[in-house]
């Protein structure tokens, strides 16, 4: 074992580069449970991103349109949950867990094709000067774009929900539908629009998962990351600069456990890959005291009628 | 013209049976057209899938097939139908499933090579205790911490893949094996071999488990009080609280309950069809159980049609791919899509579908 060959400064860069999945679908995936709308197809969605993204961005060659595919996949599919929870009025648990048993199906079936290929590398932005600067500047300034899009995301959901009209009802929606939908918002649309987002996201997540960590496509690659970008909501207590924070935790928990396995410590790989979800647990176990902060109407059917 | 929903005063009690047949036929248009996509045949796709089974030429072989896939899927589907009626929602059946295997293939590979008539009885317990330990963490962590059942399971399932794969390489590796990874093949060690009562029937312990645990369950949910109090709970939760339900008592037996009967899912099909506990020798009866307990209606007898289905899909899937070059991929595609139609299709239970041929009156809009 040479734990020495561990080195701290691109330990670091890479916890940024491994929360990016994580926290793209756990920022989504804030805004949808903030309108009171709880998707757990965050997995299936991502998945699907991750494959719509690679066949696109190996087809043509552009890594950048594979994003944009990934987003549009990842939209399209969380329409789907929106048409059962909000226009069938089924049960939002089981309808997400359809999304995600649905889009594993459907990755798989579309990513026959694209086993063992190679996907054109995204570019990294490094950012003139600033790059150059010891330590920080391979940790925070010599990543590529997505991971700035990133935390722009966070960002502006923070703001959006914070200062902004649109974020006031898009939590008064969650908070109480009844009451909305009697001040005249439309209960139903703010809440197909934030799905489709979450979706969206989702399916950025999985695209950097295929196209830049790993980077190539295997079935079920994503590994229950999306299942992390709920708990992480949880962790969170459903406020988006809680998730940049969570997002690390869990990114530097995955990066280090990679780091020991490669520099051979003496635990079998098996306990070492089990590290996340552990910690996954363990951070539920000690968040879950506090309930008070999720949101009122969080995973009940609205209809008019009631 | 428009179309609007109206709640029912009374969920339509013929809706509860034709919305499982209705989403099963919509699911076939859908998944013909998916196939045609595919560029295969529709038409014998559905029919390769759902006739050759059971009537085609091989049926004779086929047959016990659907005992063999829809005993794990029942039995599990069982035990995730109680939880999912209170609103408690395991969706980690997979992973109690794997440990489940693992304890009983464990106690069978302890004893190796004693031959003893209690072996196999010793291997039941342990799998559904292994299964047990496996679903209460997540229920004893709901209870102390108030975490979410639902992630807890779940990360419980890759954490439980993981110890497959470090048991199978590890300590359960066949000692004979030629280094090869996998567990000596309890198919050759006739004390803890879960061999077919009757040959060629398909009919294996699991089976009978299976319908053993429909029968009680049917007994439970409709005669017992803990029954009354499940249904309860997922119906009004308040009012069951004044009614005096004690919630961490059905936490506790609703996953608890599902928990064992997915180890011992795992254990029959550990030491009879797959024989050995290798890295894949789950197939992912944990998850396709949530779709067979749905398609059930939660409901104990209707999860034992749905399973036998659904081990339909499974079988003919696998015919569909020798014989026309379906992809595998496409039958969980179509296991997905029938979930879909089921929740889209439910609708019509609780709501009815109302025509308004003017235009809303503005005075009572919604």
């Amino acid at each position: 074992m040479d734990l020495s060959s561990i080195n701290p400064v691109l330990l670091l860069a890479s916890l940024i580069a491994a929360s990016t999945p994580i926290l793209l679908a756990a920022i989504g995936e804030l805004v949808v449970e903030r309108a009171g709308v709880l998707n757990l197809g965050v997995e299936g969605m991502m998945i699907t991103g991750a494959i719509c993204g690679f066949a696109i961005a190996v087809n043509t060659g552009s890594p950048f349109a594979g994003f944009v595919m990934a987003a549009l996949g990842g939209a399209a599919l969380s329409l789907l949950f929106a048409a059962l929870t909000q226009i069938a009025l089924a049960n939002h648990v089981a309808s997400g867990l359809a999304l995600t048993l649905f889009g594993l199906g459907l990755s798989s079936l579309l990513g026959q094709g694209y086993v063992g290929i190679k996907p054109p590398p995204t570019p990294k932005l490094d950012i003139p000067l600033l790059s150059d600067i010891p330590i920080l500047g391979p940790v925070l300034f010599s990543h590529d774009l997505m991971v700035y899009l990133a935390l722009a995301l966070v960002a502006a959901v923070w703001g959006m929900l914070k200062y902004t009209r649109a974020g006031l009802i898009l939590r008064a929606v969650g908070e109480n539908h009844d009451a909305a939908h009697a001040l005249g918002y439309k209960v139903v649309r703010v809440r197909v629009l934030a799905i489709a987002f979450g979706g969206a996201c989702a399916g950025l997540g999985g695209a950097y998962l295929s196209l830049v960590r790993v980077p190539q496509w295997t079935e079920g690659m994503t590994a229950g990351v999306g299942w992390i970008a709920l708990a992480l909501v949880v962790f969170a207590s459903w406020k988006a600069g809680r998730v940049l924070l969570g997002a690390w935790l869990f990114g530097g928990v995955s990066v280090l456990q990679l780091n020991l396995q490669a520099a051979g410590v003496a635990v079998p790989v098996e306990y070492l890959s089990m590290s996340p979800y552990l910690v996954t647990i363990l951070v539920l176990v000690i968040m879950s005291a506090d309930k008070s902060r999720a949101p009122g109407s969080l995973g009940r059917i609205f209809h008019a009628s009631q | 013209m428009r179309l609007r929903l109206e709640k029912r005063p009374q969920p339509a009690r013929h809706w509860i049976y034709l919305s499982p047949v209705l989403a099963v036929l919509v699911t076939m248009l859908a998944g013909g057209a998916l196939f045609a996509a595919l560029g295969k045949n529709p038409v014998a796709a559905i029919s390769t899938i759902f006739w050759e089974p059971l009537f085609g030429e091989f049926a004779f072989y086929y047959r016990p097939q659907l005992l063999v896939k829809g005993a794990p899927l029942v039995l599990i589907a069982i035990g995730l139908a109680l939880g999912f009626r209170a609103g408690i929602w395991n969706i980690g059946a997979e992973g109690q499933y794997i440990v489940g295997a693992l304890t009983g293939a464990g106690v069978a590979l302890a004893f190796y090579p004693l031959d003893a008539w209690f072996l196999f009885g010793l291997m039941i317990l342990a799998g559904a205790l292994g299964g047990l330990a496996w679903g209460m963490i997540p229920a004893l962590l709901k209870l102390r911490f108030g975490t979410n059942e639902i992630l807890v399971s779940l990360m419980l399932v890759y954490v439980a893949e993981q110890l497959l794969a470090a048991m199978a390489l590890g300590p359960m590796r066949n000692p004979e094996g030629m280094g090869f990874p996998g567990s000596r093949n309890l198919q050759n060690y006739p004390a803890a071999h879960n061999a077919e009562l009757i040959a060629g029937s398909g009919m294996h312990w699991g089976v009978v488990a299976a319908l053993i645990a429909v029968i009680f369950a049917h007994i439970l949910l409709g005669r017992h009080i803990l029954g009354y109090q499940i249904r309860l709970t997922g119906q009004a939760p308040r009012a069951a609280r004044f009614a005096g339900v004690n919630p961490a008592r059905l936490i506790l037996f609703c996953l608890g309950t599902s928990g064992a009967l997915a180890g011992m899912a795992g254990l029959f099909e550990v030491s009879g069809p797959a024989g050995q506990v290798s890295i894949d020798f789950n197939v992912g009866y944990g998850f396709t159980a949530i779709i067979v307990a749905f398609l059930g209606r939660l409901h104990p007898l209707g999860i034992l049609a749905a399973g036998l289905l659904m081990a339909l899909t499974y079988i003919g899937g696998e015919i569909a791919q020798s014989e026309l070059g379906l992809p595998a991929a496409a039958i969980q595609v179509f296991q997905g899509m029938l979930l879909f139609f089921l929740l889209a299709v439910d609708v019509l239970t609780n709501y009815r579908l109302r025509l308004l041929s003017r235009a809303p009156d503005p005075s009572r809009s919604l």
